[in-house]
C-alpha cells in the first residue's frame, strides 16, 4: 500500500520535473540577475526571455555594501548585478566585474550623452545606466509655506517643523549633507571643518524626530512633515499626501545611478551581454522607470513612459536647481572619521 | 578496581604473569570498544556543536584580530586595534589614544533597556502567571494559549502593530481627541517608554511561561495553611509563593534580558532609530563603516558580558543548593 502511495506521489513529481527539464531545453540558455529588491519589471524579464529564449532568474539585495560583501565570498553563478556609481568604481578596482565594451554595442547610441562620460566607469567598459535618481528631501508645503530650497529646513528648522523631521538612517547621506550646509567639500578629513560638522549635527538631532530608511510610510502616516528622500519615494508618498513637495536645495544634494553590470567569470557572458544591450533600448528602458519610478539615462524612452511620469516634478529637475552631485568612494582615513562622528551622533 | 590494580602492581607467584598479562589485554580491549562507543554515540552532537557553534565562532574570533579591507573583508595582518577601538579613539594625525566612552554607552543604553524590560515584564508576568495558575485545571490550557497566540504572528508585524496603536494619528490618540480628553496628539511613539512597551510586549510569553511552569506545582493549601496561621498577604507572598516560584522567575529574568539585549527591531522601529543599540552597531561595522574586525571584536565582548552574566547565576544559584 505504501509502495503504491509512493509511485502515486512520484508520477506527477516526475512529470513536472520532465517538464520542468524539457522547458529547459527549449530555451536557449540561462541568466542570473542579481538586482535591488522590488527594483525589476517583471515584464521587463518576460519579454527578455521571449525575445531571446533564455531562462532568467532574480535574486535580490538592499544594499551595495551587502552585495559587495556576497560577490567577495565568490562563486555565486550570477551573470549581472546592478551596483550605484561609487560601487562600480569600487568593484571594477577590486577586479570583479567583466570589460564588455558597452559602448560598442548596438544600443549604445540611445545613451543620453550626459551620461556618456562617468567617472565610476569612463568609456562605459564595464556598465550601462539602470536607472539614476537624487537624494533631497520632500517638505509638506501646508505645514511650512516658506522657501523649501534650502538645507536649512534640516539643519536650522523653522519652529513648525521641529521635532518633525525624519532623516534617513544612512551615514554618507546625513554628512554629505551637513557638509553642504556648511558649505565644506565632500570626502573631507580637515579635523576643524569636521568638528563644525558634529557641532552641526548635535544641534540638529534634538529637532529630529526619527531617522530611519522608511520615507514614504513615515510622511504618509503623518509622523512627520519634512523626510530626507530619493526622489522615486517622494513621487510616492506624493501620491497619497499631495501636499509633499520634493526640494533641490539650493546648497546642492546627491546625486546617484544604478548601473547594470557584468561579473567576471559570469557563466552566460553572452547571454548577459545581450541583457545589457536589451536594457538600453527605448522602449525596454521605459519598462524599467513605469515599474521603480526613477528616471533611466536613455533619449527617446519617454514616449513609452507613463503620462504621471513624465510631467513629475521630482523626476523633471527645474532649470534653476544645482546639478546633482555624485559622490565618489572616499578613502579608508574618511570613512574611519566620519564613522566616529556618526557613533557619536547616535550613541 | 582498586584491588585489581594493587594485584596487578605486586609480584605475582610464577606462571601467573601470563594470566594476568592476558586479562590485562582483554581488559584494555574493553575499555578501548567502550570508549570508541561513546565516542561514535557522541558524534552528532560534537559535530552540530562543531559545525554550527565552534566554527563560526572561531571565524568571528579570528576576524577580530585582523586589520580591516580596504571594502570591507580583512587583510591577513595581525592586529589588537578592534579590541582597543572599543575603548579609546586613536588620533589619526598624532597617534596618542584617548578614552572615547561611545561604545560603552552605547552597550550601557542596551543594557540599561534590557534590564527594564526585564523588570517590566516581571511586574506584569508574575500575576498574570499566578492568575492563570489559580484557575480551574480545565480552563489553564486555554489562558495559555491566549498567551501564545500573539507569536503566531511574525515579530515585525506585531511591532508595526504597535506603531499603528502609538503614532500620532494612531489608535489612543485618535480615540482620546474623539472623547476630547487632549485637544493635541500626546508623544507616545519614538520614545524610550515606546522601546520598553515594544520589548515588554514582545518577550512577555517569555516571562509568562516558565514562571506558570513552577506555580503550577504549588500545593494551594500551603497558602490556606498560612493565612490560617494570621501571615499577612505579604507574607504568604514572600515565604511561601515566592520560593517555589524564584527557579521559574529567574529562567523568565534570563528569557527576556538575553533576547532583550540583542534587541534590533523593535529599537529601530519604536525608537525611530535616532539612538544605535548593539544590534544595529555590529551590523552597521559590516556594511557602510566597512569594518569587519570591530564588528567581529563587539560581537564576542557582547557575548562575554551574557556569559559572565550566566556564570554569576549559576554559581549563586549553585550555592543556594549546596545551603539546602
Amino acid at each position: 500500500m505504501r509502495k503504491h502511495l509512493l509511485t502515486a506521489a512520484a508520477v506527477p513529481v516526475l512529470a513536472l520535473a520532465l517538464a520542468a527539464g524539457g522547458s529547459q531545453a527549449r530555451a536557449e540558455g540561462e541568466l542570473h540577475i542579481y538586482n535591488w529588491g522590488n527594483y525589476t519589471n517583471p515584464e521587463l524579464i518576460e519579454k527578455f526571455e521571449k525575445q531571446y529564449d533564455v531562462e532568467v532568474t532574480l535574486d535580490d539585495y538592499d544594499s551595495n555594501e551587502m552585495m559587495l560583501a556576497k560577490i567577495k565570498g565568490g562563486a555565486t553563478g550570477y551573470d549581472i548585478v546592478v551596483p550605484g556609481d561609487y560601487m562600480v568604481a569600487i568593484m571594477v578596482e577590486e577586479g570583479l566585474l567583466q570589460e564588455i565594451n558597452a559602448s560598442e554595442m548596438e544600443n549604445y547610441e540611445h545613451l543620453d550623452p550626459k551620461w556618456q562620460d562617468v567617472y565610476w566607469d569612463p568609456g562605459h567598459k564595464y556598465s550601462v545606466p539602470w536607472q539614476w535618481g537624487t537624494t533631497a528631501f520632500t517638505v509638506d508645503t501646508a505645514v511650512y509655506d516658506g522657501e523649501i530650497n534650502t538645507l536649512a529646513l534640516m539643519f536650522d528648522p523653522p519652529e513648525e517643523l521641529k521635532g518633525r523631521i525624519n532623516m534617513l538612517n544612512d551615514m554618507n547621506d546625513v554628512i554629505n549633507a551637513g557638509l553642504r550646509y556648511l558649505g565644506h567639500p565632500r570626502c573631507n578629513d580637515n579635523k576643524e571643518q569636521l568638528k563644525e560638522l558634529n557641532d552641526l549635527l548635535l544641534s540638529a538631532k534634538q529637532h529630529w524626530r526619527t531617522m530611519d530608511y522608511g520615507t514614504i510610510e513615515k510622511l504618509t502616516s503623518g509622523d512627520v512633515d519634512l523626510s530626507q528622500n530619493w526622489n522615486g519615494a517622494a513621487m510616492r508618498a506624493r501620491m497619497q499626501r499631495p501636499t509633499l513637495q520634493y526640494a533641490y536645495p539650493k546648497e546642492g544634494f546627491t546625486g546617484w545611478m544604478d548601473n547594470v553590470a557584468v561579473l567576471k567569470d559570469a557563466p552566460n557572458l553572452e547571454n548577459a551581454k545581450l541583457f545589457v544591450n536589451f536594457v538600453m533600448d527605448p522602449e525596454n528602458a521605459a519598462l524599467i522607470s513605469n515599474f521603480a519610478r526613477y528616471a533611466n539615462g536613455i533619449k527617446g524612452s519617454e514616449q513609452y513612459m507613463d503620462p504621471e511620469m513624465v510631467e513629475a516634478p521630482e523626476i523633471i529637475m527645474p532649470a534653476d536647481a544645482p546639478a546633482p552631485e555624485f559622490v565618489p568612494p572616499c578613502d579608508q582615513q574618511v570613512v574611519d572619521l566620519y564613522n566616529r562622528i556618526w557613533t557619536n551622533l547616535k550613541k | 578496581m582498586a584491588a585489581d590494580t594493587q594485584a596487578l602492581a605486586s609480584p605475582s607467584p610464577a606462571g601467573a604473569p601470563r594470566e594476568t598479562e592476558r586479562l590485562r589485554r582483554a581488559k584494555a580491549a574493553l575499555a578501548r570498544e567502550k570508549r570508541r562507543n561513546r565516542l561514535l554515540l557522541l558524534a552528532p552532537a560534537l559535530v552540530t556543536i562543531g559545525c554550527v557553534g565552534l566554527l563560526p565562532l572561531t571565524v568571528i574570533l579570528v576576524y577580530s584580530f585582523l586589520e580591516p579591507g580596504t571594502y570591507g573583508g580583512v587583510n591577513w595582518v595581525f592586529s589588537g586595534e578592534a579590541y582597543v577601538q572599543f575603548l579609546f579613539e586613536r588620533d589619526l594625525f598624532e597617534e596618542t589614544l584617548s578614552f572615547n566612552p561611545a561604545y560603552l554607552e552605547i552597550f550601557g543604553r542596551s543594557l540599561l533597556l534590557a534590564l527594564g524590560a526585564t523588570f517590566g515584564a516581571l511586574l506584569v508576568g508574575f500575576p498574570t502567571a499566578y492568575f492563570i495558575a489559580t484557575r480551574p485545571p480545565g480552563t489553564r490550557n486555554l489562558w495559555l494559549f491566549l498567551i501564545t497566540l500573539p507569536f503566531w504572528t511574525n515579530l515585525l508585524i506585531r511591532t508595526y502593530a504597535m506603531m499603528l496603536i502609538l503614532r500620532d494619528e494612531g489608535v489612543i490618540n485618535i480615540a482620546l481627541m474623539e472623547v476630547g480628553v487632549i485637544s493635541e496628539p500626546m508623544i507616545l511613539i519614538y520614545t524610550d517608554g515606546a522601546v520598553l512597551l515594544g520589548l515588554v510586549y514582545s518577550y512577555l510569553p517569555f516571562m509568562v511561561l516558565p514562571i506558570y511552569a513552577a506555580l503550577e506545582k504549588l500545593d494551594f493549601r500551603l497558602v490556606e495553611a498560612a493565612y490560617d496561621l494570621y501571615a499577612t498577604r505579604f507574607r504568604v507572598l514572600r515565604h511561601v509563593i515566592l520560593p517555589v516560584a524564584k527557579p521559574g522567575i529567574v529562567a523568565g529574568c534570563i528569557l527576556v534580558f538575553i533576547p532583550g539585549l540583542g534587541a534590533y527591531i523593535t529599537p529601530q522601529l519604536l525608537g525611530g532609530g535616532k539612538s544605535l543599540m548593539i544590534g544595529n552597531m555590529i551590523w552597521q561595522q559590516f556594511g557602510a563603516s566597512r569594518n569587519w574586525p570591530f564588528g567581529s571584536a563587539s560581537a564576542l565582548i557582547l557575548m562575554a558580558i551574557v556569559m559572565i552574566a550566566l556564570l554569576i547565576y549559576v554559581r549563586y544559584a549553585g550555592r543556594k543548593r549546596a545551603h539546602g
